[in-house]
Order: structure tokens, then sequence, then C-alpha cells
């Protein structure tokens, strides 16, 4: 009886890991995002010269693993994806950058000053207009 | 750095390591890191998966009654994971009107065990090392002092010492500012007792916002603080009796082609300390290294 309880206990925790790398799978991300940082929005809206600054800072962290034009790559997606374009807000992306999806190979960004996420997202944005 | 700039600085330059320097730097992949300029504290920061970064940090002082001496640290820093950083270190020393000694080597891993971004972040750090004569100051643990750096390397160098070093180490960044703390506790594998230290710092880039344009000297591309580091005693006399404790500024440039310069001029606190240390280093990130070896990569 005892070894069938333990079985059980040892089955739930087996299940409960599952779950959680099913909710990490792509795009899961969205759904973790709290709602007032959804509801963000970006100060730099609409600023060229943070599109610009934006673009150079793309070029230096993200252009390796997401591609020179955002195209994404083997292993990382492209940011020109209707989840980045259209689903996601800026406050979303802003939520990424500074957590990351670390179990999905996105480190976090915090290390990045907040008004440099800003612009990079005014950059990654820029791409599907 | 284009190709040209390149052949035409070797054209110019008879000085094979500074050749190998300047080629090394046109063919690597320009980055601008994001290095903080710390010399002992680590941050909660880990390399990006997949980056290695090649380091040489030195630490050249005077102590009391000593020679001049000058540690230095190779390391190459490689992110597994988004979560895991393992880092190789390669140790040395040289002191003047004594020898020049390799003194080393060391490996770390550090962990971060919560996925996401928190008001304070742990990280855990375990290190494996095998050194003898280190003067490279890379922490203060135990009762290090004066005294260490008065024994000759030739009576220093047999002395080898397995350490296990555990760090916790405590970071947050706060509209900007990083601050971090780190609590050691090393083992030597004999029967030594444990050892205890501490280290702190705090720094900030000098500009938030990055410009539309490339730029050299532009303020976000310097980072300035201070740091603090020192001894806590071992298991048997734990406190800040015959410990040393050092304090000072620090500051780093990433340059255009993405290689990071540290300085940082430290203090000792108290008569156990060395009067000043400075301190400088070098790095040098590599995106996605191990792309490099695979067939096709751009």
């Amino acid at each position: 009886m005892r070894t069938g309880v333990r079985m059980l206990v040892i089955a739930t925790v087996l299940f409960a890991f599952a779950l959680l790398a099913f909710a990490a799978a792509d795009g899961a991300w969205l759904a973790r995002v709290p709602a007032q940082d959804h509801a963000r929005t970006n100060p730099y809206q609409g600023q060229a010269e943070a599109v610009a600054a934006g673009k150079r800072i793309y070029e230096d962290h993200c252009r390796k693993c997401h591609g020179e034009d955002a195209e994404g790559t083997k292993k990382r997606p492209p940011l020109k994806s209707e989840r980045v374009q259209q689903q996601a807000t800026v406050g979303d992306l802003h939520w990424l950058l500074v957590n990351g999806n670390m179990k999905k190979g996105m480190p976090s960004w915090a290390k990045l000053p907040d008004p440099q996420i800003w612009q990079v997202i005014s950059y990654v944005k820029s791409l599907g207009q | 750095m284009d190709y040209i700039t390149c052949n035409s600085v070797a054209s110019m330059n008879k000085n094979r390591f500074a050749l190998l320097v300047f080629i090394l730097s046109c063919l690597l992949t320009p980055l601008l890191a994001q290095e903080r300029p710390y010399f002992v504290t680590y941050s909660h920061e880990m390399e990006e998966p997949g980056n290695l970064e090649i380091e040489m940090f030195n630490a050249a002082g005077d102590p009391p009654k000593g020679n001049v001496f000058l540690g230095s640290n190779v390391e190459f820093e490689y992110g597994v994971k988004a979560w895991w950083t393992s880092e190789f270190y390669l140790d040395g020393q040289s002191t003047q009107n004594d020898s020049t000694i390799f003194t080393g080597l060391r490996w770390e891993n550090r962990l971060r065990p919560l996925l996401a971004e928190h008001w304070i972040n742990p990280v855990l750090y375990v290190e494996y090392e095998n050194i003898s004569g280190d003067k490279s100051l890379r922490e203060v643990v135990g009762h290090d002092g004066v005294p260490d750096f008065l024994v000759p390397n030739g009576v220093a160098r047999p002395d080898v010492e397995r350490e296990i070093e555990l760090k916790l180490i405590l970071g947050s960044d706060y509209h900007g500012w990083n601050i971090s703390e780190n609590i050691i506790a090393e083992k030597n594998l004999s029967d030594d007792p444990w050892e205890f230290g501490y280290a702190w710092a705090i720094s900030r880039p000098l500009a938030f916002a990055a410009r539309a344009h490339d730029c050299t000297f532009c303020p976000e591309k310097f980072q300035a603080g201070v740091e603090m580091y020192g001894g806590l005693g071992d298991r048997y006399s734990f406190g800040l009796r015959n410990t040393s404790h050092y304090f000072g500024p620090t500051v780093n440039w990433t340059a255009p082609n993405g290689t990071t310069l540290s300085f940082s001029p430290q203090f000792g606190l108290n008569d156990y300390s060395i009067p000043r240390v400075f301190r400088f280093g070098i790095s040098y990130e590599i995106e996605q290294f191990l792309d490099k070896f695979h067939r096709g990569h751009s």
C-alpha cells in the first residue's frame, strides 16, 4: 500500500513537471505577463531616434540569435512574427526582456537600463510597420 | 573596425602581440558588452547562453616590507544555459626581486535558481581551485592579509591549496543601478576550517539611454561605481580581527569593437590590508561561440 502511495506521489510530481514544461513552450510566456505589465506604454513611442538607437542595441545584443533582419535563426524565433508584432503589446515585450524565458534559452536583459529596453522594443515593433 | 583598417594597422605595427590583438578584434564579431565594472564582486547577471567571454584581470600592489607584485587571471566564461554559467581560470603572478610563477587553476559554476527577475535575485556559486602562491586577490576570506604577500614564491609554490568555495550572490537592478552582494565561504580540502568573506558593489552606466548614432566615448559606454570586500575570519575566529578589507571606486569602458577595459584603485582599510591595490582588466565576448565551428555559420 505504501509503495502504491509513493508511486502516486511520484506520478503526480512528474505530471506537474510535464504541465510546467508544456506551459513554458513557445508563446506561453504571454499568458504569464501580469496585467499591469501588459498595459505599460513605451515612453519612446513614435520617436525615430529611439528606433535608430534600438537598432544599434539590437545589433549588439539580439542579432546573433534572432537574425540580421529579425527573421529568426535555426534555434531562435523570428521577431517579425504575428506573436511579437500583433499579439504582444510593448508591455509584454518589456516584461519578456526583463524576466527572460530562461527555460527556452532567452536570458534576462534586466542588466540593460530601462530606456535601452524601450528603445530596442521601439525598433522591434517598427519591423512590423 | 573593417578589414582594410586591419591591414593598414598590421603593415604599420611590427609588434606581434599588438598585431594579434588587432587581428582578433577585427575578426571577432563587434559587440557592445554590458559588463559590470567589478573585480571581486559577482552580480546576478549570467553570461548569455552560447557566448564565451575571455577576460584578463590583474591586481598590482606593494605590501609593506614586501615586494611589488602583479597577480593575474585569464578567465574563460561560457553561458551554458540562460540560468547556468561556467568559468575556467588560469592564474599567475609576478613578484619583483623574486620570480614569475603559474599559480594554478579554478573552475566555477554559477546557477540561478529563480528564473524570473525579482527585487533580489540569488545565484548559487560553486568553485574548485587548485592554487599556490596566488596574489590575484580574486576574493579575500578568513585572515587573508599582508603576511600572505610576504612569503617568497619558492616557499609558497609547493604549498598547493585545494579548496572549495561557495558563494551566495545576491543582485538587484533598480532604475539602472546594479547592487550586488556576495557572501563567501571557503574550505581548504585539508583540515583547515571554513573561512568566510564578503564583497559588495554598486554601479550604473553614465547614461541610461543609447544614442542613435555610433560613438566611441559616449556616456552609455562607461559604467562607474564603488566596490568593497574583505575577510570575516574563520569558523573558530569569526569576525573582523586580523582580517583585511578594501574599498575603492571602479569604472569601465566598452570600446566600439566590444572590448571592455576596467580600472579600479582600491585602498586597504586597516593595517592588515595592502595600502593600495591597482586593478585593471580587459574582456571580450564572442557571441554564439560554438556556432563558429558549425558548418555554414554566418
